[in-house]
């Protein structure tokens, strides 16, 4: 065989498997846009469930979704991001570190199911705050703690050392080198990572079910100490619990939490091309 | 006969188990230009970098031996390692400026170390860059990014963010290894005006550069001090048989 068959051949396989995974992805989402864009009216969005959730609207559902990720934002960004600079910057290269990020990597692939299971005994009974707003975003934050560790660290290592060595050689101390110079410059692909690690935890049922999420609960939470509805759970619920929903009000459930991700989803690219193009070392 | 502004003695150091100096015993000189010369992996950064203490950054190295500046034992316990940083500064082989405007960079060290006055800060940012030659060239771009300057521009801004912090002596690591050789000069000429005011030692691999700029010259070879002394004489009349292989350049 020569070399433009084996060109060819190759050029073919690489595009039939592009176009498996493209296929699917485009299949559903184009199934969920039929189906769910007649019900996105004004009434739908911001009305409550009626008639044993089978008319009405969603609103508490997605009420619930931004409150949550927006507990989960208050949890884990603060903490990832100070603890990622901590290893990054901070923390001798010894059994101890290794010890730890071996531990976030592992438990960046515990199943979500687990953190439900964790924040139920923790969060729920031990702590007393209940199945409540409160508890389930900690859960959702411990969640997504080693996705935003994970990506600060990477922000951090792109800025290169000798940044550092300038900042230390002019007699910065190690905090003033990280907030003067590595943090400015890491910023941008930090904020990346922590949106794709919040809109990841907006979706997740499993570690929501034990610790917040509300069966049906019409009128919204009133404080962190609520149960909340959510739009991944009340998605189950539709399509598991109650008989009889119509196919509109479940899919137009779906494109809200798949709406509501994609803007998330596409702030952070926004925010990454945005940092490509100004970044010019 | 001036007195000396660096007394190193019986400095060795490890990295691990790499023995990376032998013993250094070397005099500097206040307010003169030495070079550090010898082959690519003889210690000569290394050295420099025990100078300010850099190497603290390096994991695993040992060093044994005293290091003095102005008198001072810079590995003493209460050797304070910002006045340290700040008295002795670096410039490094790639120019690397911050990616932030000429005036930001300049100002960063007096910015870190808490000058907070306007006036001050720009009557210092001014000053700097007019001691590298740069002032007049860029003072209606101060706001621009420092990224847009051309290598050697950007090579003498580094310069100029040094001295803001006000230094006695200045480390050069291959300052010009990154340069052309018209570029290379300007910035050799830049530092016989800076003799005058600060000690310079500078490493380099370039024997011509070593032999045109500077008054003192150390010859290193494997982690040992081959030779030291007036560069005129090191390169006319080397005492060992090793620095003339070296710089009649039968190897390195």
């Amino acid at each position: 065989m020569d070399t433009k068959t084996k060109e060819k051949i190759a050029f073919i396989i690489l595009l039939i498997a592009t176009i498996l995974v493209v296929t699917p992805v485009a299949l559903i989402m184009l199934l969920v846009l039929i189906n769910g864009l007649p019900a996105l009216t004004p009434e739908f969005i911001f009305g409550s469930p009626r008639e044993g959730m089978r008319a009405g609207g969603i609103f508490p559902a997605i009420v619930g979704t931004l409150y949550l990720t927006l507990g989960t934002a208050v949890f884990s960004i603060p903490l990832g991001i100070l603890a990622a600079i901590y290893l990054n910057e901070y923390a001798a290269r010894n059994w101890l570190t290794r010890t730890i990020e071996l531990a976030i990597i592992n438990l960046a692939g515990v199943p979500s199911i687990v953190y439900g299971l964790f924040g139920l005994g923790l969060f729920v009974t031990f702590l007393n705050f209940g199945a409540s707003i409160l508890s389930g975003s900690l859960t959702l934050a411990i969640m997504t703690l080693p996705v935003i560790i994970t990506a600060t660290r990477e922000a951090l290592n792109s800025v290169p050392r000798s940044f550092r060595e300038v900042s230390f050689s002019l007699g910065a101390s190690r905090w003033q080198t990280v907030r003067h110079v590595v943090l400015p410059n890491a910023i941008p692909g930090i904020l990346t990572g922590t949106i794709l690690g919040l809109s990841r935890a907006a979706g997740e049922t499993a570690p929501i079910l034990f610790t917040v999420a509300a069966f049906y609960l019409p009128r919204l939470p009133q404080s962190v100490y609520d149960q909340a509805m959510a739009l991944p759970y009340h998605i189950y619920v539709l399509s598991t619990q109650v008989p009889n929903v119509s196919v509109k009000v479940q899919y137009g459930t779906v494109l809200v939490l798949v709406l509501l991700i994609f803007v998330l989803n596409l702030a952070a690219s926004v925010l990454r091309t945005r940092f490509r193009r100004r970044k010019t070392w | 006969m001036k007195k000396n502004k660096i007394e190193v003695k019986d400095l060795d150091l490890f990295y691990g188990d790499f023995h990376a100096l032998k013993d250094v015993k070397v005099g500097i000189e206040e307010k003169v230009i030495t070079s550090i010369i010898g082959p690519s992996g003889c210690g000569k950064s290394t050295l420099l970098r025990v100078l300010n203490r850099m190497n603290d950054l390096v994991e695993g190295i040992k060093i044994t031996g005293s290091v003095k500046i102005d008198g001072q034992d810079v590995y003493s316990p209460n050797c304070d390692l910002v006045a340290l940083r700040k008295q002795v500064g670096m410039v490094f082989q790639r120019p690397n400026p911050f990616p932030l405007s000429i005036y930001d960079n300049v100002i960063y060290g007096p910015r870190v170390h808490g000058e907070k006055d306007r006036d001050r800060l720009n009557a210092l940012a001014e000053e700097s860059l007019r001691s590298v030659l740069l002032f007049d060239e860029l003072k209606d771009h101060l706001r621009d990014s420092a990224l847009t300057l051309s290598l050697e521009q950007q090579q003498r801004l580094c310069i100029a963010r040094l001295l803001a912090v006000c230094p006695e002596v200045i480390l050069l690591d291959e300052p010009c290894s990154a340069l052309d050789p018209y570029s290379t000069l300007k910035i050799e000429e830049l530092l016989q005006t800076l003799k005058r005011d600060y000690t310079i030692l500078i490493v380099t691999h370039n024997m011509q550069q070593a032999a045109r700029a500077s008054d003192f010259t150390f010859y290193m070879l494997l982690g040992e001090m081959i030779e030291y002394g007036e560069t005129k004489q090191v390169f006319t009349s080397p005492q060992d048989p090793r620095t003339e292989e070296y710089i009649t350049g039968r190897f390195g």
